[in-house]
């Protein structure tokens, strides 16, 4: 029992280190493939590192949401990972005090207060991200739920480490349409979610175009740094559950020994790093959508989503 | 002897085939809206040569052929001959029904139709019948949906095609041992259909101005330069 908490705070561990990493990795490649050499990889973490020595300027104006709200933003990730496999195929120790739907309603959680705290500010620019924010997440809404329904039906559980289980069990439900349109439809509602190229541009610094940007304008220093580790978790998390819960769950540490989970470390950041490819690839070669496109974009998700219900269950010939 | 392998291949490309179905009603450009008609048909040849493999069928991998050559070589081929300016070009297509109400629609199309054969293709108790014969009609009601919604001549006949495509998907698995003559009668008739469409809306277009088939309802009066 111990075992398995100390591997749980492992996995917690992994994606608070490695979080900026990735983000830094992304925009490296990003800048690579587009012929420019771009910053180091290492450069999310040294502006995490600035952002904690600077002083903080809180506005008079704003509440006690706009002070938590940072906190917030960092802890939701956190939970998230001690609930779905990042390094281990087992169930670790609180693998079972919450199911898919949890992972969800903390990250919608952390997303609820960053929105609050950006209508706390009184800047028009914050309310405006915020009420964006609000729209993609409503679109998004229907596309997470069909995926969570069809992925609880086919594996007869919410629980991510059952659920990664059940994709192996044979090579016909590997390649069954549930598998592969969900997989599908869930990388589609990770760009919405991660604020990436088709929805919203990471990079952007016009804050009239920015979604998910610019509610963070106002924070500075450790609560600046804060919401931006969160959200470089926040990605890692969606990635891991892309990769590990519902892609499948090779390469993670199948045995209980330590040496093993520690292999899984290097194996599962070779993963990331192929998705991280995917991604670079996906978001230099489209455009940022207009804001009234991104109904259709969502929409688009939600009918691969619902296709795979239709033929998976409905039809029910595959399962 | 079914691999359960091969039936999952095959549902999968059934739900490709019905993505497809929804992006050719939900895609603005023409230049879209081929090239998920040629995709479609891909895939559609794609379960075709699965059913003949799994099924051992030596006619569907001739079927399998026969498509190939007609909708993924010859009509492609045919719509860049007689249309090239319209195809090309890049513009908003004029839609009766905007997009996101269109997709709606066509998935209400979708679960309708398999509320409708669902129970009939379940009681086949083959796999591939059950996965095919309802995304198949699905295909070909959102087919003749996207008729209905657009309002310009190549899309519509896209659209024709595209419900010919969900036909054949539902034929494939209901009847794999049809006469291959048959078949290759409708292949034909498919060409046939593109060649003489294209052809007229080349000459609606150069009378016309336009090919928007909803500005064909009035009557007019002055006699028509040919050019």
């Amino acid at each position: 029992m111990r075992q398995m908490v100390a591997y749980n705070a492992l996995q917690v561990l992994f994606v608070l280190v490695f979080a900026p990493l990735y983000s830094g990795v992304i925009s490296r490649l990003k800048e690579i493939v587009q012929s420019k050499r771009g910053p180091s990889i290492f450069q999310p973490y040294r502006d995490l590192w600035k952002l904690f020595h600077k002083d903080e300027v809180v506005s008079f104006e704003t509440t006690w949401i706009f002070r938590i709200t940072p906190y917030l933003v960092f802890v939701a990730p956190i939970f998230v990972v001690t609930l779905i496999p990042v390094l281990t195929d087992y169930p670790l120790a609180f693998a079972f005090m919450g199911d898919m739907l949890a992972a969800g309603f903390f990250l919608a959680l952390g997303g609820f207060f960053a929105a609050l705290a950006a209508v706390d500010t009184g800047n028009p620019f914050g309310p405006m991200g915020a009420s964006r924010t609000r729209m993609v997440g409503f679109l998004a809404e229907p596309v997470f739920m069909i995926v969570f329904f069809t992925v609880s039906f086919v594996a007869q559980s919410t629980i991510p480490y059952v659920v990664q289980q059940s994709w192996i069990a044979s090579v016909a439900i590997f390649f069954s349409p549930a598998h592969v349109l969900l997989l599908v439809a869930f990388f589609m509602l990770i760009l919405a979610e991660g604020g990436r190229i088709p929805v919203d541009n990471p990079t952007g610094h016009f804050e009239l175009a920015m979604i998910d940007e610019s509610k963070g304008l106002e924070y500075s220093g450790r609560g600046a740094a804060l919401t931006k580790w969160g959200g470089q978790m926040k990605f890692l998390v969606l990635a891991c559950v892309f990769l590990n819960v519902l892609l499948a769950p090779w390469g993670l540490a199948s045995g209980q020994s330590i040496v093993q989970v520690l292999i899984a470390i290097p194996l599962i950041l070779v993963k990331i790093l192929i998705f991280a490819g995917v991604l670079v690839m996906i978001e230099t070669s489209l455009s940022k959508l207009r804001l009234f496109r991104i109904s259709e974009f969502l929409g688009a998700a939600f009918i691969v989503s619902v296709a795979a219900m239709i033929v998976s269950i409905f039809v029910g010939g595959v399962i | 002897m079914h691999l359960p392998v091969g039936e999952s291949l095959n549902a999968l490309c059934a739900g490709l085939i019905l993505i497809c179905a929804f992006a050719i009603v939900g895609t603005r450009q023409v230049q879209g809206v081929r090239r998920f008609f040629i995709l479609q048909s891909i895939l559609l040849t794609a379960a075709c040569f699965l059913l003949a493999w799994d099924e051992h069928v030596p006619d569907l991998w001739w079927l399998g052929g026969i498509t190939v050559g007609a909708k993924v070589i010859l009509i492609p081929w045919i719509l860049s001959r007689t249309l090239a300016p319209e195809l090309y070009i890049r513009r908003e297509l004029s839609q009766t029904i905007n997009i996101p109400s269109s997709l709606l629609l066509a998935l209400l199309l979708a679960i309708g139709s398999e509320l409708l054969v669902g129970p009939v293709a379940s009681a086949s108790g083959n796999p591939v019948i059950e996965t095919n014969l309802p995304i198949g009609l699905a295909c070909l009601l959102i087919g003749a949906y996207s008729l209905v919604a657009r309002r310009e001549a190549i899309p519509q006949l896209l659209g024709i095609l595209a419900m010919e495509n969900g036909a054949f998907l539902a034929g494939i698995a209901i009847a794999p041992t049809f006469p291959l003559i048959a078949e290759f009668a409708i292949a034909i008739d498919v060409v046939l259909i593109a060649v003489i469409v294209g052809l007229l809306t080349k000459t609606i277009k150069q009378t016309m101005g336009t090919t928007e088939t909803a500005a064909l309802s009035e009557l007019r009066e002055e006699t028509i330069e040919w050019r």
